[in-house]
């Protein structure tokens, strides 16, 4: 059977853009910009996110049911935040105004 | 795959499941098995995550301010330690792989150490978080209490800003707190498996235990690399 | 399904399948019981289990349809009268229906159906066996101490900051149990996927495990929910860490979003299980292959899917937008046609079949009428309109029994009685067993037909007292539940029995096609004597011999 032995260097490398980008999530928020400031930490959240899943996690050298389940628990994650939120952002809404909502 | 006969005289790596034919299909057991239990664990942080999204959205002020009152220096020291110890985490699977016991053993201990290093920062954190009066209960004070004359001019406009703010802590302590009980765990496991690894059941023919040990550590630290930046930098821009 | 000429089992005869060792005699002992790897042994350990609970499950049935039989609150305080009906969902959803199916016939029939020696990870089986007592305990203690009295959905803030009763241990018994019921999903999902017999492929499964696969999809996914909610009202309750008090300005509609995220899903756990064996009792007793299998297959999946994306149905009038409402209500009803698409391949499948009315099959038929209704009237509450104004009511309640009553417990005792010869190698008695049945469906739909009226006329569910006019069909329905205690306890009575002094079955006494009738009744420990190879799809059953008898008998048209 293959094993697919991960050189230490990538592993060095992926440590190092980790650290980097910390770093870079830190100062992009002491800059206030509004609603981006949201959108940029969670960018760099899920690209560290990813290295260590593709790389620590060797999802990269993985067999693809590996790579299916991790897709669908994350998946199943949006399902539950974002169908909650369908609630939580249409109450008091305007759009069809209906008596005592 | 041949189908294999109860009474085989084929040999057998000595790790190898009476339920399995080949150590290829026990490998691949044991890795789906802790993928799907990881994929349990994020729905069970997801929770927490859903709770989180939806209070920010309704108390964006009290969230801000109340997280601006974490030490965002020692966060994103613990962020930095955990990356780190992933690292030592991954290089001791490699150790495994090329044959080096005796650097498992290294790589497993320096995992243990970094992994050690975050839940003694994070004691601290909880330390300032009582001594502050942050840890929501009977004495909990965010308002009247708090050095900073803007929170209180705030809290002046909107009394509920003290009771939205508890609700921030709350989920900061259940949060942390969770993950740092996986964390605990994790160390424990990691003892285990370096008392196993000088033992010597570790090579590259069979090291499964580990690779596990590795997912849910890895597992672990996404967790925290989500936790840092929506509970610490969520103010950080704000004037303090 | 024909394994090849090599692997045929040693051909046994009802007397010397008991001579050689089989898991049930292979070793004697306590220790080898409570120390075992064995998933057939396991299985035996989970029936005991859910048994015990079903037991008690039922005897706060009877205390509740014993207090209803009068209108005024007269057999127990209303207090007592909230922990009652809050202690019998608790136990009957997280300690019988969720595990029952899965855990007994789940862990018995997963490997023998796909030919291997055992699960995935025989020790985690085990453990969660243990994990299941251990939660078990928790709620057991707290029962004994007064249980609980918010009702099985523990809606906050009334169980974070307002009863007194023992919320915290039986949320951590709960919290404990899920984690059974996660170590069986987890075992199932790997086994299923790495240890199929050479030449099983994914479409010659048996559809029961096509269901039990589609049960552990869900339990994987939406029980760390349930985890992390129960989490969180503890640590409201005892850590003041307060998450959901409108006081603080928490949001008691969160924890119902967060509670049904994973309770809906659950009610599909509940079913799934059942329907696998459903369609397995149907192909056997109409001896025929079950119409549509890849339908059926697909459509197992579709359900534990579409199962995630519709829990807002239940907070309708709870307070959630109306256009969440709107959406959910949609895919609500979306939800109900992959299960119409069983029951009219199950229908299809008796069509020209050679239909033998056999204990299970009574079973398997009365399952087929009553599903239908409970999921019919599961399409009503999904329509807005009809569910503002009966939610809450006994319609809702008759709605849930008609599918995990009339449902799932048909179904498990149907599988049961199809299943138990292979399990013990004896056969139970035929005219009992048969009158069980029958007093079981008529006591059911006694029981539950007069809620769907009480409900639409407007009795409100979790009422220890109610309207005199509401008396006569509420003691239909008592009188209902105890003849279908009766019909319970008969087969407790004949299957132990049946242990000692049932004849012996023979290794496939209902003629049956599917790899764990290739074995001997009861297996020996390692399942096969020689491991099977597939090559055939499941259900072959001899369309040509089948067809010759029915000309012969009754000439159709």
């Amino acid at each position: 059977m293959a094993e697919h032995v991960t050189s230490r260097k990538v592993y060095f490398l992926v440590f190092a853009a980790l650290i980097v980008l910390t770093v870079v999530t830190w100062l992009v928020a002491q800059v206030d910009l509004g609603w981006a400031n949201d959108v940029v930490a969670l960018t760099i959240a899920v690209t560290k996110a990813v290295l260590v899943l593709l790389f620590f996690m060797h999802v990269r050298t993985s067999t693809r049911m590996t790579i299916l389940t991790a897709t669908a628990g994350f998946f199943w994650l949006v399902i539950l935040i974002g169908l909650t939120l369908a609630d939580y952002l249409t109450r008091g809404s305007s759009w069809l105004p209906v008596p005592g909502k | 795959m041949a189908s294999s006969p109860l009474a085989h005289g084929a040999h057998h790596h000595p790790a190898l499941a009476h339920q399995f034919d080949t150590m290829e299909q026990q490998k691949e057991s044991s890795t789906l098995g802790m993928w799907l239990f990881l994929v349990t664990e994020i729905m069970f942080f997801g929770g927490l995550f859903l709770t989180y999204v939806v209070y920010r959205s309704r108390f964006p002020a009290a969230f801000l301010l109340a997280s601006n009152s974490l030490n965002v220096l020692l966060g994103g020291i613990n962020t930095a330690v955990l990356i780190g110890s992933s690292l030592t985490m991954a290089l001791a699977i490699w150790a495994a792989q090329v044959n080096w016991r005796k650097g498992i053993v290294i790589f497993l201990l320096a995992t243990i150490g970094l992994g050690s290093t975050f839940l003694v920062i994070k004691g601290f954190e909880y330390h300032d978080k009582f001594v502050e009066h942050h840890v929501p209960g009977p004495n909990f004070n965010f308002v009247e209490e708090n050095p900073n004359v803007h929170i209180r001019q705030i809290a002046a406009r909107d009394p509920n800003l003290g009771r939205h703010a508890s609700i921030f802590f709350s989920l900061y302590f259940i949060m942390t707190g969770l993950h740092a009980t996986h964390m605990v765990i994790g160390i424990a496991v990691l003892i285990v498996m370096v008392v196993l690894s000088w033992k010597g059941k570790y090579d590259a023919r069979y090291y499964n235990p580990l690779e596990m040990t590795g997912l849910y550590w890895h597992f672990v630290d996404i967790v925290w690399i989500f936790l840092f930046p929506l509970l610490y930098l969520l103010g950080a821009h704000a004037a303090r | 399904m024909n394994t090849s000429a090599a692997a045929t089992p040693e051909p046994t005869t009802a007397e010397t399948a008991f001579e050689r060792p089989n898991y049930l005699n292979a070793v004697y002992g306590v220790r080898s019981w409570l120390l075992t790897r064995d998933h057939k042994r396991i299985a035996i350990l989970y029936l005991i289990s859910v048994t015990i609970f079903f037991a008690l499950g039922s005897l706060m049935a009877a205390l509740v349809r014993l207090e209803l039989l009068t209108p005024e609150g007269d057999l127990m305080g209303p207090d007592t009268y909230n922990r009652v009906f809050t202690m019998h969902g608790i136990i009957m959803v997280f300690f019988f229906l969720i595990p029952a199916i899965p855990a007994v016939l789940g862990n018995f029939l997963v490997p023998l159906m796909i030919g291997a020696k055992d699960l995935a990870m025989p020790k985690l089986n085990l453990a969660s066996w243990y994990v299941y007592n251990i939660g078990a305990a928790f709620t057991l203690w707290a029962i004994f101490n007064g249980g609980v009295d918010t009702g099985w959905t523990f809606y906050t803030p009334f169980s974070t900051n307002y009863s007194n009763t023992y919320v915290v241990s039986t949320a951590l018994g709960i919290f404990i149990t899920g984690f059974s019921t996660i170590f069986t999903g987890l075992n199932f999902i790997v086994t299923i996927h790495r240890m199929r017999a050479p030449g099983l492929t994914w479409f010659r499964l048996p559809l029961f495990i096509w269901s039990t696969y589609a049960t552990s999809l869900i339990v994987v996914l939406g029980t760390p929910v349930i985890a992390i909610t129960l989490l969180l009202v503890g640590a409201e309750r005892l850590l003041h860490l307060g998450v959901f008090d409108p006081k603080l300005g928490g949001d008691p509609v969160l924890f119902q979003h967060l509670f049904w995220f994973y309770s809906h899903p659950a009610v599909y756990i509940m079913i799934l299980p059942a329907m696998g064996v459903i369609s397995e009792l149907v192909a056997a007793f109409a001896r025929k292959r079950v119409f549509g299998y890849k339908f059926v297959a697909f459509a197992s999946v579709g359900i534990a899917v579409l199962g995630f994306l519709v829990w807002g149905h239940h907070m309708f009038v709870a307070g959630e937008s109306v256009y969440a409402a709107t959406i959910f209500s949609v895919l609500s009803m979306l939800v109900a046609v992959p299960s119409a698409i069983k029951v009219f391949n199950w229908t299809a499948t008796l069509y020209e079949g050679s239909i033998s009315y056999e204990t299970p099959m009574l079973y398997a038929l009365g399952f087929i009428g009553l599903f239908t209704i409970g999921g019919l009237t599961g399409v009503m509450l999904a329509t807005l309109g009809i569910d503002v104004h009966v939610h809450d009511t006994y319609f809702i309640v008759a709605h849930f029994h008609y599918i995990m009553v009339g449902g799932t417990i048909m179904a498990y005792l149907g599988g049961l009685h199809y299943w138990w010869p292979k399990i013990s190698g004896k056969l139970y008695p035929n005219f009992l067993s048969r009158l069980s049945a029958l007093l079981v469906f008529v006591g059911f739909n006694l029981t539950f037909a007069p809620q769907f009226v009480l409900g639409y006329l407007g009795m409100p569910r979790r009422y220890w007292s109610y309207p005199p006019e509401f008396q006569v069909l509420n003691v239909l329905s008592t009188a209902g539940a105890s003849i279908l205690g009766v019909g319970y306890m008969l087969p407790l009575f004949y299957f132990i029995w049946s242990m000692r002094y049932g004849r012996k079955s023979g290794d496939n006494p209902w003629g049956a096609v599917g790899l764990e009738w290739d074995t001997t009744s009861p297996p020996p420990t390692e399942n096969f004597y020689t491991m099977p190879v597939v090559t055939q799809g499941p259900y072959e059953y001899n369309r040509e011999e089948v067809h010759n008898r029915l000309t012969q008998e009754a000439p159709l048209g």
